[in-house]
């Protein structure tokens, strides 16, 4: 098997990390805090390089003639104008601020109000698609909640919202618990693979 | 050292001696039985039709900051792209990933990058693209991706909140087959409600045994099965034990 010089890096740095997390032995952790911020400093530049490769995605959708070439060059304009205005003005500037707050806000509030129909459209398409009892508690379970926390055009029903914190305190607390300990391992086997080379997300 | 810091080392290097152990016995025996996960059945014939149909297999990393616990799901996800990305790469219209973060943009291209050169196929950096920086952005960047591919076939394996289902309908409306599994738990509640075949809990990280990326990710699985049951019985002894009045 090729054990190239950049899994070597990795495996070192992993260790280091990890032995400074758990070690109480100053150097170990200097070091970790060190590596933790080149890390960071690291993601930092590889934001600039995904910009670079959203704007080539979409100047190429738009040069080529693809389907979406319009919107392609809505977000090419746009990009262009928020980079030169924060870049000039400074991303606290009422300039700034105004992008933010009128294009920015706006749009993600309205795919937030699109997911609101959907996840409806979605629950009653679940029980046809799989209509078994885990589905159909699900779908209780989200109206009930639903009906418990909303307001219900001034309606008061007994017991509702006992039902709803004992949904939240009991049984959801215990599945997401359950969900919480099975990712856990999840990560660990995963971080694990990372650390002796085996998985290499980094190809060298 | 403190006795947590103590426990979690101990737990790790438990985790991590159970995992090369395994790996050491099933070197040269048939891999154990594991769990049927319907899920991955389908997907292993999504992508043998979407090769011979020549339809594009597309496949989602999330938004997982590489420096956080949430880009381990991320890890996952590159292990099966890998995979994908070998079975179709001889295919017209090889695998595109998508991200929301742009560290595992990167990734996702050397990743390809990798599947091509290994298989002798030409690469194209675009076919890892970044599609958005914040969750909306990226899932409908995602989407508008889907329904322009006309994708055969969508996994979405990374952290997704419920911004994912705008990327499951997405995947409804083109009629493709959606897998899809997260570390975020009000993500998985969407998927449970929006995907074809939602992955629960540890499910997700059980996908690189189970679409064949090796030995030890079939290893990592069964340390994965022993310390759950372990954990299992240490809640029901600590529950016991309460009751009887001991804790």
């Amino acid at each position: 098997m090729k054990f190239p010089f950049s899994v070597a890096v990795a495996i070192g740095i992993g260790l280091i990390t990890l032995a400074g997390y758990f070690l109480n032995i100053p150097v170990l952790q200097t070091l970790r805090m060190a590596l933790i911020e080149w890390a960071t400093t690291l993601a930092a530049v590889a934001l600039l390089v995904g910009i670079a490769n959203l704007f080539t995605i979409h100047w190429n959708k738009l040069t080529s003639g693809k389907v979406g070439g319009l919107y392609s060059a809505i977000l090419i304009v746009s990009l262009v104008l928020t980079l030169g205005v924060v870049g000039w003005f400074g991303p606290t500037h009422t300039y700034s601020k105004w992008i933010f707050n009128n294009v920015q806000l706006p749009v993600e509030g309205s795919l937030l109000a699109l997911l609101a129909v959907i996840l409806v459209v979605a629950g009653v398409r679940l029980l046809r698609l799989r209509s078994s009892m885990l589905s159909i508690i699900f779908i209780i379970t989200a109206m009930v909640i639903l009906l418990a926390t909303g307001p219900l055009f001034g309606i008061s029903v007994p017991g509702l919202t006992e039902l709803r914190s004992w949904i939240a305190q009991v049984p959801a607390m215990a599945g997401a618990r359950g969900l919480l300990l099975g990712i856990g391992l999840g990560i660990v086997a995963a971080g694990l693979r990372v650390l002796i080379g085996s998985d290499r997300p980094y190809r060298g | 050292m403190n006795f947590p810091e103590l426990m979690g080392l101990a737990f790790v290097g438990l985790f991590l001696g159970l995992m090369l152990g395994s790996a050491f016995y099933y070197r040269n025996r048939p891999a154990p039985f594991v769990r049927q996960i319907p899920a991955f059945g389908r997907v292993r014939r999504a992508i043998g039709l979407a090769v011979e149909a020549g339809s594009r297999l597309h496949l989602s990393l999330g938004r997982g900051n590489l420096i956080s616990t949430r880009s381990a799901v991320a890890f996952v996800g590159l292990s099966i792209l890998d995979r994908i990305a070998r079975s179709a790469a001889a295919s017209d219209r090889p695998p595109v990933a998508t991200s929301g973060e742009s560290t595992l943009a990167i990734l996702s291209q050397d990743t390809l990058h990798d599947a091509s050169k290994f298989m002798g196929a030409d690469y194209d950096p675009l076919r890892g693209q970044l599609t958005g920086l914040t969750p909306f952005s990226y899932a409908a960047g995602a989407a508008s991706l889907i329904h322009d591919e006309a994708t055969g076939a969508s996994l979405l394996l990374g952290s997704f909140g419920s911004e994912v289902a705008l990327i499951t309908e997405a995947g409804d409306r083109t009629e493709s087959l959606t897998l899809a599994g997260t570390d975020n738990l009000t993500g998985q509640a969407v998927l449970y409600a929006t995907a074809q075949e939602p992955l629960i809990g540890e499910e997700t990280y059980a996908g690189g045994a189970y679409m064949g990326a090796g030995g030890m990710h079939q290893a990592s699985l069964i340390a994965q099965d022993i310390f759950r049951w372990v954990i299992i019985l240490a809640l029901l002894v600590g529950a016991v034990l309460k009751l009887v009045g001991v804790l």
